[in-house]
């Protein structure tokens, strides 16, 4: 099954695409593209990417991480269509630090702000670029300037982190045991029982032992402070995740025909099926293309042997050497895509030839973005 | 010349999609050739060992998974921060059994969330502990320890712990914890290797993450280049492809005398193939320039057009082995 992006970057029902796969697969990249591509047949675009390279970044006038959508300079407009491009690259901690600053006063902002534990989970916490990410998804389609937003997803562990890490911190902060933890004055295990309040009891005791007692009380705090102005992180959490299962909604899944990026986006197909996402396609970066000859592997090493035996043309050798590895590779490379197609005959597949050069400019993301919507790729 | 003969763990990072887990495990079977006790350790819970060396999943348990040529043995072990922590409690506070009631209510999970530099802690400490742990005769227990770590990006503040505790206890056994996990990764008995493919991104992280390692005084060591394209061609042939101006007829020649026709598609498949090769290996040229200029030592590995098997991985050890890795 071939994939059809020009069909979805065109539908004005389609208003946010989310790309997401492993680490390494050019997720940014493919994000870039998709947004160029999409501007130049006239939608209004924002890409929203996390962490990307420093060239691809100056490739769409990104100079600065400064949190706010700038307008890309350079789309050609030769379709006569009204489109545009922004792009923003997330900075996770100044975007919760708005999200405190909207939702308290001044003074308990400030009092927030420069809580210890508070500057540990705006910065390092896992999940909060997570948690960040769908936040700044949110506001940005709150703002309605532009009808569709382009998501890379952060670089996780796993792909899956996206769609459970900011649920996850969301009722780590919203939790009982954090609220047990830091609160033992109230009395550790109100209604839950004698026992169980004597683990509580075991449990507070071995955490200040290993955290120390300021850590429990910074937590503590910032609790407190949060409780009575910002209402629940879970709800949060839970209003964006509604925001991705829309129908306007589409994920595009990256990968690259390796086995861990295959099995990756295998399991990112599979839970979007289960919580009945919507799934555009894949997009498989980097494949290797080998010209047809009619020749076989063997054939060609063997002609390469015989040259090289008789110690002539050391050039022409080399060729079909090269040749011969490059069909090795492509082997490789299909059969991994077609033991993903077996397993998930229903998902459209789009491969994306492998490039000499580094992607640097918008001429290069315009060369990708032909070759997302090139349905003749024969591969 | 060996490379780091005081370092008896070693470290190994690179950015997603580089091939960490697979340069950490050829590195354990190049480290165990001739004799020598190796384990491997991953920190993630991605069970990349397992699948790399198509076994079951690792259990918290050490195990033999590889031997190495000249009858040595490659071990491995995945260990969680979960049970990192029930043996930190036993061993300080003989709470395992707490402990693992603690665990049922998710506390650990609580803890390690609420203060993320305890499970690095806990997790570089079960590295450490390895290292220096010896067996009966008062040898090492492993002669190397090989640590797949985590990506780049985070690498110094998994390793910086005693950076990591400073927001945490400053006092007792999770700081003293903390200080003897320093000794060991902040000494020449440690090498940090970095993994990078000859492409503009990962090469950038890879100065980037070194410049970040050397600020905080953690002892680099070698960086592993990647999936690398050898050279087919040199660079005048080079130069040559990419200007279309190879030697057409004398190819065809060549090509007739070595038993194929020389069809129109055969030529424009090499001939294209030849220019893309060209570009690509003078990209890598580019970039391994920018790495040579650390004056690092620096460790080539091809890509192997089969893929990453068992065999492949004793390709690549046998590649470190002749780079001065091990083997002695």
């Amino acid at each position: 099954m071939t994939l059809d992006i020009d069909a979805i970057l065109t539908n004005p029902d389609k208003n946010i695409i989310v790309c997401t796969g492993s680490g390494g697969v050019g997720k940014t990249t493919t994000a870039a593209a998709l947004g160029l591509r999409a501007a130049e047949l006239g939608r209004n675009v924002c890409v929203l990417t996390i962490d990307p390279a420093r060239r691809l970044a100056q490739a769409m006038g990104l100079t600065e991480l400064d949190n706010t959508p700038r307008a890309v300079v350079g789309i050609s407009n030769e379709s006569n269509s009204n489109g545009s491009l922004s792009a923003m690259m997330l900075d996770m901690k100044r975007t919760f630090d708005e999200v405190v600053e909207s939702h308290s006063d001044p003074e308990r902002a400030e009092k927030i702000l420069s809580n210890p534990f508070y500057q540990a989970l705006s910065s390092s916490f896992a999940g909060t670029q997570e948690y960040m990410a769908m936040e700044k998804l949110g506001q940005l389609r709150a703002q309605s300037q532009w009808d569709l937003i382009i998501v890379d997803t952060p670089p996780s562990r796993n792909a899956l982190d996206f769609l459970d890490a900011p649920a996850r911190l969301g009722s780590f902060l919203d939790g009982r045991l954090i609220r047990i933890i830091t609160a033992p004055a109230r009395g550790a295990g109100r209604g839950i029982g004698r026992i169980a309040a004597l683990g509580f009891g075991i449990f507070t005791n071995v955490l200040s032992k290993l955290l120390g007692a300021q850590v429990l009380a910074d937590v503590g705090n910032f609790v407190a402070d949060i409780d009575t102005t910002f209402g629940g992180f879970r709800e949060r959490a839970d209003a964006t995740y509604a925001l991705l299962k829309d129908a306007g909604t589409e994920f595009i899944v990256v990968a690259a025909p390796e086995r861990d990026a295959l099995r990756e986006a295998a399991y990112f197909v599979e839970r979007l099926n289960q919580d009945s996402m919507p799934l555009g396609g894949l997009i498989l970066n980097r494949v290797q293309e080998v010209p047809e000859t009619g020749l076989t592997q063997d054939q060609i090493l063997a002609a390469a042997q015989k040259l090289t035996a008789e110690g002539q043309g050391p050039l022409t050798a080399a060729l079909l050497e090269l040749h011969a590895q490059r069909m090795e590779i492509k082997e490789r490379q299909k059969h991994l895509a077609m033991r993903f197609t077996a397993a998930h005959p229903n998902v459209a597949v789009q491969p994306i030839p492998a490039l000499a050069q580094d992607v640097n400019d918008l001429a290069g993301l315009r060369q990708i973005g032909e070759a997302l919507a090139n349905q003749g790729i024969t591969w | 010349m060996r490379n780091w003969p005081e370092a008896t763990l070693h470290v190994v990072t690179g950015k997603g999609g580089t091939g960490k887990t697979t340069i950490a495990a050829a590195l354990a079977i190049a480290l165990a050739k001739n004799g020598h006790r190796t384990i491997l350790m991953e920190v993630e819970g991605r069970q990349g060992i397992a699948q790399l060396f198509d076994t079951p999943p690792l259990p918290y348990e050490e195990r033999k998974i590889a031997v190495a040529p000249g009858g040595g043995e490659v071990w491995a072990l995945a260990v969680d921060t979960e049970d990192a922590l029930l043996d930190y409690l036993e061993m300080f506070y003989k709470l395992r059994r707490a402990g693992s009631a603690l665990s049922k209510m998710g506390a650990v999970d609580f803890a390690t969330t609420i203060a993320p530099g305890l499970g690095d802690v806990l997790l570089t400490g079960k590295a450490c502990e390895v290292v220096k742990r010896k067996d009966k005769k008062q040898d090492n227990a492993y002669d190397y320890v090989i640590l797949d770590a985590p990506p780049t990006g985070r690498i110094t503040r998994f390793l910086n712990v005693n950076g990591e505790m400073s927001g945490l206890a400053k006092v007792g056994p999770i700081k003293s914890h903390a200080d003897s996990v320093m000794a060991v990764i902040a000494s020449d008995q440690t090498a940090i290797h970095l993994v990078t493919l000859l492409e503009e991104m990962p090469v950038q992280e890879t100065l980037d993450g070194i410049t970040e390692l050397e600020e905080n005084n953690l002892p680099v060591g070698g960086i592993f280049v990647n999936m690398t394209r050898p050279p087919q061609l040199d660079a005048a042939q080079r130069a040559m492809a990419i200007a279309g101006e190879l030697p057409q007829q004398e190819i065809e020649l060549d090509i007739s005398q070595s038993g194929l026709a020389p069809t129109p598609q055969l030529m424009e498949a090499l001939l294209s193939e030849a220019s893309d090769h060209a570009e690509r290996v003078d990209l890598e040229i580019t970039e391994l320039e920018r790495l040579t200029q650390l004056s690092r030592p620096i460790i080539v590995l091809p890509l192997l057009p089969s893929g990453i098997d068992l065999g492949g991985l004793y390709e690549l050890a046998a590649i470190m082995t002749a780079s001065g890795i091990g083997g002695e």
